[in-house]
């Protein structure tokens, strides 16, 4: 059954106020929950709900809570990452946009939940004017009540405010953003400690994702096992999905886990099929650092069963033959991209992002992008495709945070199953100046380099 | 600019300790970023006095500025102009053609990317993934987004900002160095 547990009021004029939110059963997580429920109770609804972090890494959120280190007398803090960077995403910023107080009601039950007073949400510099909107928001939650001292007489208090990054994509990576919300450069932290231990100012914090925050008023509402049967296995729940490529309808749905990734990019509902009438190449599911998957991966598993969204479907072969549900940036191309070219793109973008901490992601991110662009430019030479694989697997897993894997895992999944077109890149230097390679040949995965 | 000019404005000092106020005493080093945004709105650029004063105001030590306003890609030490027009370029953006969009601009002002228009009304900045990928491609200009891009819509865009040149950011305007 379709159900919409974050977008549900996203039509109604006036939903991104106060007032007009609180009509349509805004904020009654919060009452039900201070009135008859402790934290505790909280946090084990969130562990029954089976929801996992939203941002990507789709960590199990309840269990990440109950992490956290409850010293006597320090206080701990509640961090929301809105920080969306990871290319092809851009479900936060409409959330947020649309109805900033879902964001508002979770973080209050997540403070709540955790035993902490101080929150802050951590807003990409672009999203400034997202910036002022929850803002506002933010002060029409104080004028009612729902932060400050003694909301609604419970006894728990709470201050909410929002600070800003300023062009970083590593301060996605939490303890980066813990940094940059110091005050500081945005370079990841060697863990452990772990931010639950050691966090904001050497606090006890939890940094969760916008919409992972957004889904536990829906959690608290219905109950964390109500929430548990929606979706699929250990799926549960909705996920919003950003949309884009070459697809007629781009965009930000809300699914029900599960369904499958046909019918999310060909039905009239989601995404309404190829633009053009031109035929699906490849598909990259999970944001610009998950596996790019090949036509023939993308609606069926090598096992020949439906692909569906879902961490567990979409990851179904590992990387050799899946890939990620990650941040849910669902970004599709058609015939006439050309595989190499936005490879490249890519790799100039982990290049520019990485911080330059760890020698292998500053070095190997900008090694990459030079060889891909002599590659897209017709001066490659065959061995740098070979020379591009050894590179990626001596970034991944040698940095301090995740970012060099995401530098790493798009060059390697294109060279896995996009060879021939590398290949062809090298045999054809003028042509591939003029002309795109097209679709690339079905082929059985034991054929498949690496 | 002197070091003598480099001053807020009341309303403005009145906004830093607002940034400052949401964080726990002795904590304030956390608005810095904030505080660069605001310098950067109102003086157009973060020279080196810029800096050294938002440090003053802060009381943390100049390096620990100049160390952030290095690192975040919003952040401008040269002089730009009054308007910055940042295309993003990447992969979403790209395949949706954000490569004729750069190029027509840069055509049509007659300068490369990362340079300012004669004039020193427009800057050209190629920028990474913006969270518009749905509606590539897009530019952001001040604190507002462009989205479903074509030329005929820059040709407006270019048309109202020359008329114009306030790029808003943080509710100010921008008036440029």
């Amino acid at each position: 059954m379709e159900r919409k547990l974050l977008l549900e009021h996203i039509g109604v004029e006036g939903i991104n106020t106060h007032d007009v939110y609180r009509k349509n059963g805004g904020y009654s997580a919060v009452e039900k929950a201070l009135k008859t429920m402790s934290p505790d109770d909280v946090v084990e609804e969130v562990k029954k709900s089976g929801l996992r972090g939203r941002g990507g890494a789709g960590f199990p959120t309840g269990m990440k809570w109950s992490f956290i280190a409850k010293p006597e007398g320090v206080p701990r803090h509640f961090l929301c990452n809105a920080d969306e960077s990871e290319p092809g995403t851009f479900k936060d910023r409409y959330l947020m946009e649309k109805i900033p107080h879902l964001l508002i009601e979770g973080m209050i039950l997540s403070s709540y939940a955790l035993g902490c007073n101080q929150s802050y949400i951590y807003i990409r510099g672009e999203y400034m004017y997202v910036l002022q909107i929850l803002e506002k928001a933010i002060a029409e939650a104080y004028a009612n009540g729902w932060l400050g001292k003694n909301i609604k007489g419970s006894g728990f208090d709470l201050d909410l405010a929002v600070s800003t990054g300023a062009g970083a994509y590593i301060c996605g990576e939490e303890t980066a953003l813990i940094e940059s919300l110091e005050g500081k450069r945005g370079n990841p932290r060697i863990k452990p400690p772990f931010p639950a231990v050691k966090g904001l100012w050497d606090r006890p914090t939890v940094v969760n994702n916008v919409e992972t925050i957004a889904a536990v008023v829906p959690i608290v509402n219905e109950g964390g096992d109500a929430y548990a049967q929606i979706g699929i296995g250990r799926s549960t729940g909705t996920k919003l999905i950003s949309a884009s490529g070459n697809v007629n309808k781009p965009g930000v749905y809300e699914i029900t886990m599960g369904i499958t990734v046909e019918e999310f990019i060909y039905s009239d509902k989601y995404l309404g099929g190829m633009k053009n009438g031109k035929k699906l190449k490849a598909c990259v599911p999970g944001g610009s650092s998950v596996p790019i998957l090949p036509h023939y991966l993308v609606c069926k598993t090598a096992a020949g069963e439906d692909r569906l969204m879902s961490y567990e479907s979409l990851s179904d072969g590992g990387f050799a033959t899946g890939s990620m549900l990650g941040s849910g940036g669902f970004i599709v191309y058609d015939e006439d991209q050309c595989i190499v070219r936005n490879t490249w793109n890519f790799s100039r973008f982990y290049h520019h992002e990485s911080c330059g901490q760890c020698s292998p992601c500053r070095e190997g991110t900008g090694w990459m992008e030079k060889v891909l662009h002599r590659l897209e430019y017709g001066h490659g030479k065959m061995e740098d495709i070979d020379l591009l694989w050894d590179i990626q697997r001596k970034i991944e897993g040698n940095t301090i945070c995740p970012l060099g894997d995401a530098a790493a895992w798009p060059v390697a999944a294109a060279i896995r199953h996009f060879r021939e077109e590398f290949e062809w890149h090298v045999k054809e230097p003028k042509l591939c100046m003029t002309k795109n390679y097209g679709l690339i040949t079905e082929k059985t995965f034991e054929t498949v380099k690496g | 600019m002197s070091q003598d000019n480099i001053q807020f404005p009341e309303p403005l000092l009145q906004e830093v300790a607002r940034q400052i106020a949401k964080f726990p005493e002795g904590k304030q080093k956390s608005a810095l970023l904030s505080v660069l945004h605001l310098a950067q709105a109102h003086f157009g650029y973060l020279s080196e006095p810029v800096m050294d004063y938002v440090a003053r105001l802060l009381h943390i030590l100049p390096i620990e500025v100049y160390e952030v306003a290095t690192f975040y890609s919003m952040y401008d030490t040269k002089p730009a102009g009054k308007v910055k027009l940042e295309v993003c370029r990447t992969g979403p953006c790209m395949i949706e053609g954000a490569e004729k969009i750069v190029s027509y601009i840069e055509n049509k002002l007659g300068i490369k990317d990362s340079e300012t228009t004669a004039d020193g009304i427009f800057t050209l900045k190629t920028v990474e993934c913006l969270g518009a990928c749905g509606y590539a491609p897009m530019l952001q200009a001040g604190e507002k987004f462009h989205e479903h891009l074509t030329e005929a819509k820059v040709d407006e865009l270019i048309e109202q900002y020359r008329k114009n040149p306030v790029a808003n950011y943080l509710g100010l305007e921008n008036h440029g160095a």
